[in-house]
């Protein structure tokens, strides 16, 4: 094992399932032998604001968060805020988004604007970038309330961590009726 | 067994381990999954106190009983708990008691980011602090011995950046062989009267002196030499941001932050040639080692407001680092209040009366933000009656009508009752409105005193509100349902009228209660886009579920739309609607 610690960025609205989404990726990056720190914010971001969650791991991991511009991986639930979080992702890094825009306050007021063309400036500054249409491949696989684990299938192909494991967390981690929809999920994001 | 716990989760366990059977907390992010978490051990009593003096109070006398006691609470917390810490540690324990503070560096969830290592050398109490969830684990086990070997509460402090982080933990198993809890009397001891204290103090101070004696050897406080021309001592969560930016220097890692072994200090300070003290908000463990006559460098580069970040710490040490990209200016997304919250219509209606709202701590604290802003005051617990009452003695009697303080249940019942109770002693003329939602909402749904359930899930006596505000002498006492706006801005602008004491209490559930009884979503609620004229009175609420949807002609014309998804058919934007636009969908 070598000594680089992966260090990924899970972004988006609180009551998205980002923390759930967290705790899986944490879980098989365990089983599959690392060391791994998260850390995330809980209380009032749970009320619908900027939810940024912070995964790493390797042989030894110290910082729970991410060094400021060294993620390798931005794994974003919602466009916006997976522009907003660019600036902590490293130069060439991933990005893999989901294609789902949550209106913030203003916007919904009529105060703003939601920004268009964020896909295209995405794309610009990190061409290694993924849209994954979650809402529709997980409601194809039967829920589509397992979008985040099309993603997560879509963000594992990024990562050394073997199948198994990931499959391992998901039984530890999904209640035990909606397993089955969410391994699917999981295998269809792989794919991507 | 190997597995991955938030620092919360590894406290909770490290007390199940240390054989503890009674943990005692009002919630307080980001501490209140450590009950969440005990909960799940038989063998411990868990229970939510109505405020942090009475779960310390709890504590102490299960400990004072024999058992060991565990008792948690966010750092402002300590601020309510303070009165019994501060003589407890003159009469120490029986059974090891732990109390542990979560401090917020950053503010993420909190009204201002004090240090709580401040309140250990304050009350004269040993306090430790875990770098990771590991540690959080074996130094709560080793808390409760000290505690027990050193006969004194023992401080843990956490911080957000602990409490909420994840890592992996070896699990261990519960001691067992503790004495079993039985009453034994020893007044001397814990009969805090001058005569009694004064031969306590001494033994305080004494006992301080050895541990920092002992602290010199304990496996918690650990040097770890490489490059000998930084030395940095530093603990908690900044030792892991030294790791990472620092990796050649020397360290001096302290596992306990109180008392500090001086000389342990002084032989590390002997064999580095620059020394650095490393950590977030007060100058706690620098201002000492400075008053030992050893140079330091801190303060002088790392802030002291807000936390330390990988970044912050480099910056500090100038060490060049992945330039960050610009951020692209964005629509920012402020948290807000759920889609059919009951505390919505209240503010609404209070900035539509031109109010002056003494506010208070709980999701009703984002009734500041836009576009109800309807607060005008927020400092801490329980303080929003106190603050109305303060008010009405200096302004003129026309804006007397204005002071409307404004509580949640959870808060009144904390530290409100007592500021109601002065209101009427002292007969000041304002309004005062508990939004009774039921639940302690903010925190994540706890229960308490009025909920009717215990942490333990037990149904239990729920008070009474409305008979706790007559017995303390409240004469206008109205219930009201905050979904209808009509009524609610009828009474609310009576009680302002009135030149007495007044109380309003609202009956309607938080939306997210898991007890299905006790909330149920109404039918959900569309907009008919014929007859919506785009007049966007249903925007002024800042219901998430409302959209605006531009004509998209450029013009600043469009219609409203509601998320089905989101909607609860709480039914208070139909009634800003004057042109019948919004109904329930059959």
């Amino acid at each position: 094992m070598s000594d680089k610690i992966t260090n990924i960025l899970l972004v988006g609205v609180g009551g998205q399932g980002i923390l759930l989404a967290s705790e899986i990726l944490s879980e098989a990056a365990m089983l599959a032998g690392f060391d791994v720190k998260k850390s995330e914010i809980h209380g009032m971001s749970q009320r619908g604001g900027s939810v940024v969650s912070h995964v790493r791991f390797g042989a030894e991991v110290f910082s729970p968060i991410v060094p400021e511009g060294e993620g390798d991986i931005l794994f974003g639930f919602e466009l916006m805020e997976t522009a907003r979080s660019l600036p902590l992702l490293k130069q060439g890094g991933s990005v893999v988004a989901n294609d789902l825009q949550i209106s913030p306050p203003s916007v919904l007021m009529g105060q703003e604007l939601y920004p268009e063309g964020l896909v295209e400036r995405i794309k610009a500054r990190f061409p290694d970038f993924l849209l994954v249409d979650g809402q529709r491949i997980a409601a194809d696989a039967g829920n589509v309330r397992a979008a985040n684990t099309v993603l997560l299938g879509a963000v594992s192909r990024r990562l050394d961590i073997a199948e198994e494991f990931w499959l391992k967390a998901l039984e530890k981690m999904v209640p035990p009726k909606a397993l089955a929809v969410n391994k699917l999920a999981f295998q269809q994001g792989r794919a991507l | 067994m190997k597995t991955i716990l938030s620092g919360n989760e590894a406290i909770a366990r490290g007390a199940f381990e240390a054989g503890c059977l009674v943990a005692c907390a009002y919630p307080g992010t980001p501490s209140t999954e450590i009950l969440e978490n005990t909960l799940q051990y038989k063998e411990i009593n868990s229970s939510w106190a109505p405020n942090e003096k009475v779960a310390l109070e709890v504590a102490i006398g299960a400990s004072f009983g024999g058992g060991r006691a565990l008792c948690t609470m966010k750092h402002v917390g300590v601020n309510v708990a303070a009165d019994p810490l501060f003589t407890l540690s003159y009469t120490g324990v029986r059974g090891g008691l732990v109390l542990v503070a979560a401090d917020d560096p950053e503010m993420h969830s909190s009204q201002n980011e004090q240090d709580s290592r401040n309140y250990a050398r304050f009350a004269k109490v040993p306090m430790l602090e875990p770098s990771d969830s590991r540690e959080c684990k074996e130094f709560t086990r080793l808390a409760f011995e000290l505690s027990e070997q050193y006969d004194t509460p023992v401080m843990l402090r956490s911080s957000t950046r602990i409490s909420h982080g994840k890592s992996v933990v070896e699990l261990g198993e519960r001691v067992t062989g503790l004495p079993v809890p039985k009453l034994e009397k020893n007044p001397a001891k814990l009969v805090m009267l001058p005569g009694n204290a004064k031969v306590r103090h001494p033994l305080v101070e004494q006992n301080l002196v050895n541990l920092s004696k002992a602290a010199v050897t304990m496996p918690f406080n650990r040097v770890e030499m490489r490059d000998t021309s930084i030395g940095i001592i530093t603990a908690g969560i900044c030792y892991q941001y030294v790791r990472e930016v620092l990796p050649n220097a020397s360290t001096l890692k302290l596992g306990m932050v109180h008392p500090l072994p001086h000389d342990l200090i002084r032989e590390f300070a002997a064999k580095v040639d620059v020394l650095y003290v490393i950590e977030e908000l007060d100058p706690f463990i620098e201002d000492q080692v400075k008053a030992m006559g050893i140079p330091a460098i801190g303060k002088e580069i790392i802030s002291l407001c807000g936390e330390l970040t990988p970044g912050r710490l480099r910056a500090a040490f100038k060490i060049p680092q992945a330039s960050e990209s610009a951020a692209e200016k964005l629509p920012g997304r402020p948290p807000n209040m759920c889609p059919g919250c009951p505390h919505r219509g209240v503010f609404y209606t209070l900035n539509q009366l031109k109010a002056y709202v003494t506010g208070d701590i709980g999701c009703y604290t984002l009734g500041f933000m836009p576009p109800l802003s309807a607060m005008d005051t927020c400092v801490c617990m329980g303080a929003s009656i106190g603050m109305a009452t303060g008010v009405t003695k200096v302004v003129s009697a026309e804006e007397k009508k204005k002071v409307v303080a404004v509580i949640g249940d959870s808060t009144f019942l904390h530290t409100g009752i007592n500021g109601l109770m002065d209101m009427v002693y002292n007969n000041a003329p304002a309004t005062v409105i508990i939004l009774d939602n039921s639940i302690t909402a903010m925190t994540g749904r706890q229960d308490n005193p009025a909920s009717g359930f215990t942490l333990m899930d037990q149904p239990t006596n729920a008070v009474q509100i409305p008979l706790l505000c007559k017995a303390l002498g409240v004469k206008h006492i109205r219930i009201i349902n905050p979904l209808d706006l009509e009524e609610t801005k009828r009474v609310i602008a009576e009680e302002m009228e009135r030149p007495e004491p007044s109380v309003i209490i609202t009956n309607k559930p938080c939306v997210l209660i898991k007890r299905e009884e006790v909330f149920q979503k109404g039918p959900v609620y569309a907009v008919d886009a014929d007859a919506c004229t785009g007049c966007r009175a249903c925007l002024k609420i800042g219901c998430p579920a409302i959209e605006w949807r531009p004509a998209g002609d450029g013009s600043k014309k469009g219609k409203a739309y509601i998320d089905p998804l989101l909607c609860t058919g709480c039914d208070v934007c139909r009634q800003l609607c004057k042109f019948g636009a919004i109904g329930g969908v059959k």
